[in-house]
């Protein structure tokens, strides 16, 4: 497998806003087909990580490549999916608008979304499970709703690699699930899907492969190997009170020398 | 209607309605955009920065043609625009400061030179005179031609790059994911605003244009939740304040036409903001208050059904107002029994007290959802 191409590789990147880094001298590659969590503390550079990798902010150093290319050649092979707050959802349009933006990359300058980009954009919102409110004004969605239309935006994009920005922010727990199965199904068309991620607990469920980032790259791989409470105390510093009642790759909790284990306050 | 027939055949009065018809068409249609992009002020600085453009063009050339103001005008307004978006892009101030950094120094730069001019060259200055305010009187048919070619030409890439515009106004970060140059689009867009805004300067002058970047817009959003619709009815207003206004200052004698096209047009926004459909603050008053005094309604019902249900026969059993008064926590209980009277729900006997109708138990009965 080691010999394989990466989906993604990303090599000594740093991104600095000022004098101070916020993302210094990142390597990661991320396997074709895995569904990758990149997890880490506020102001860990989670979300400039995403928007480096698309060239939405400008590295001082650092590659990026796509299946083996060159990002700016590969840049069709990629869809993304932006936090929902990033964008005004008074906007004057309607759902199936929304998600027709997806397909504007691929076609070209001066031509119209037609009914081909219309037929793409309708299946993908039936997948997403938002088929009856295609006509629907945006402003009047519901948080998880809004979320649904940007997965059916990246969805139209047709891409090899996602990255999606908090996908699971301030949705409810069954819109997250659905999503989840829709993550999963892309993982099994062989695609790759790169989540920025913060809920600790559903990580094992969610994810096969991992990246825990705190400016530097702390520890990347198969979430079995590197989801340890060793690594999200190096991630996350000291403040791991919370880690407490789950890290579920150590040892079980009555295992002897409990003094050891990370955030335990002892009494 | 005698104004009818003159706009026909009085040639002055028809190449200024004319012309400010095109100017608010122009700029309705693109202040849309500034609007959406929240870059209202965007228009007033790039508006008040091309003074200084017209003033150097006059000084360099010693001409008063209008194509060469015009022309000083639209640099100077770039220049201004994209000063803004680099001071955003490249330092920590934010887009209000760097506008109000720009309109000031253009502005306070133009009319510096415009002094300078005065001194020198005496009445040469005359002519420039009319940017600040506008004069419309003073539209010939060159500068009609003129006025519409531009127009014409900021409407068609408008046409031909709507779908790049639109995404770039919606989700800019998308836009670049998919690999669409965002700050060419972005120049291009920024730059049809100000050719729009130079096509209205000589009419309304720099002080004044900012409202027909916003004005229009603002007007046209009450009225629709679509882009299209959106840019279009903001190019009509504006188009429709531009006529108006000309043909109102040449009934009155010695109305300014810029002015007045600006009070129309402030006048439809303002007419927007209150009585549009769902978006009106007059219609979502009126739809709260029929919705509070549904409510208010519904809960004295409920409360007299609630009395009703005690007794052996609920279709017998009247109360007193009062009774139901001590039930509510809100006034309103004798509004409420007069609407349910009108809606045949409840009836008042001789005595003054009241009683569920047949359909008003139904309606109780659903209302308190099958609980006795």
């Amino acid at each position: 497998m080691s010999t394989e191409t990466p989906a993604v590789r990303v090599t000594d990147l740093t991104v600095a806003y000022g004098e101070l880094p916020v993302l210094w001298d990142i390597d990661m590659d991320v396997p074709a087909g895995k569904l990758m969590a990149i997890m880490g503390p506020n102001g860990a550079g989670k979300t400039t990580l995403i928007k480096a990798i698309l060239g939405l902010v400008p590295p001082a150093a650092g590659r990026v490549e796509i299946h083996g290319g060159l990002y700016r050649d590969q840049r069709h092979l990629v869809g993304y999916v932006p936090q929902r707050g990033s964008v005004d959802w008074d906007f004057p349009t309607t759902v199936l608008d929304v998600v027709m933006m997806g397909r504007y990359g691929a076609l070209g300058w001066f031509k119209r979304p037609g009914k081909r980009e219309r037929d793409q954009a309708l299946t993908a919102l039936d997948k997403v499970g938002m088929a009856d409110f295609r006509a629907r004004q945006i402003s009047q969605l519901s948080g998880g709703q809004q979320q649904r239309v940007f997965l059916a935006r990246a969805l139209v994009q047709d891409a090899q690699v996602y990255f999606m920005d908090e996908p699971f922010q301030g949705v409810d727990a069954r819109t997250e699930l659905a999503i989840v199965d829709l993550l999963k199904e892309l993982r099994t068309l062989g695609r790759t899907v790169i989540v920025v991620h913060h809920d600790l607990q559903t990580v094992r469920d969610y994810f096969d492969w991992i990246t825990l980032l705190n400016v530097r790259r702390i520890a990347g791989g198969p979430v079995d190997e590197v989801f340890t409470s060793e690594n999200l105390k190096l991630a996350y510093g000291g403040r791991v009170e919370f880690l407490q009642r789950q890290a579920p790759c150590d040892p079980p909790p009555d295992a002897p020398d409990l003094g050891s284990y990370p955030g335990r306050i002892r009494p | 209607m005698s104004w009818l027939g003159e706009l026909f055949t009085d040639y002055t009065l028809r190449t200024v309605a004319l012309g400010s018809a095109s100017l608010g068409l122009v700029a309705g249609a693109l202040g849309a955009f500034a609007v959406l992009r929240r870059q209202s002020l965007l228009g007033d600085a790039v508006s008040h920065a091309a003074l200084p453009g017209i003033v150097l063009a006059f000084m360099l050339t010693g001409a008063k043609t209008p194509l060469v103001l015009v022309l000083g005008a639209a640099l100077a307004g770039w220049t201004a625009s994209l000063l803004v978006m680099l001071i955003v892009r490249t330092t920590r101030i934010k887009l209000d400061t760097a506008l109000g950094l720009v309109l000031s120094t253009f502005f306070g730069l133009g009319l510096l030179l415009m002094s300078i001019v005065q001194r020198s060259a005496g009445a040469g200055q005359a002519g420039l005179d009319r940017f600040l305010f506008g004069q419309a009187a003073a539209l010939v048919g060159d500068d009609l031609k003129t006025m519409a070619a531009l127009g014409a030409l900021v409407l068609i890439v408008l046409v031909m790059m709507w779908k790049e515009f639109k995404l770039l106004s919606f989700d800019p970060a998308f836009a670049g994911a998919l690999g669409l140059p965002v700050r060419f689009i972005d120049i291009v867009l920024t730059t049809l605003l100000v050719v729009a805004i130079v096509i209205g300067l000589q009419t309304v002058g720099v002080v004044l244009m900012s409202a027909m970047i916003v004005a229009p817009a603002a007007a046209a959003r009450q009225w629709t939740d679509r882009l299209g619709r959106l840019v279009i009815l903001s190019g009509v207003f504006g188009a429709a304040s531009g006529l108006t206004g000309a043909v109102l200052s040449s009934l009155v004698p010695r109305l300014p036409t810029g002015p007045t096209i600006i009070l129309v047009v402030t006048t439809i926004t303002v007419v927007s903001l209150f009585i549009a459909p769902r978006r009106g603050l007059l219609t979502e008053r009126l739809r709260r208050g029929r919705q509070r005094r549904r409510v208010r309604a519904d809960s004295v019902l409920a409360d007299l059904y609630r009395l009703a249900a005690q007794h052996a026969d609920p279709a017998q059993a009247p109360h007193a107002a009062e009774a139901l008064q001590t039930m509510s926590a809100q006034a309103g209980v004798r509004e409420g029994l007069k609407q349910l009277t009108e809606q045949g729900l409840v009836e008042s006997d001789p005595d003054g007290l009241w009683r569920l109708t047949d359909a008003g138990l139904a309606r109780g009965a659903e209302l308190i959802g099958g609980v006795s």
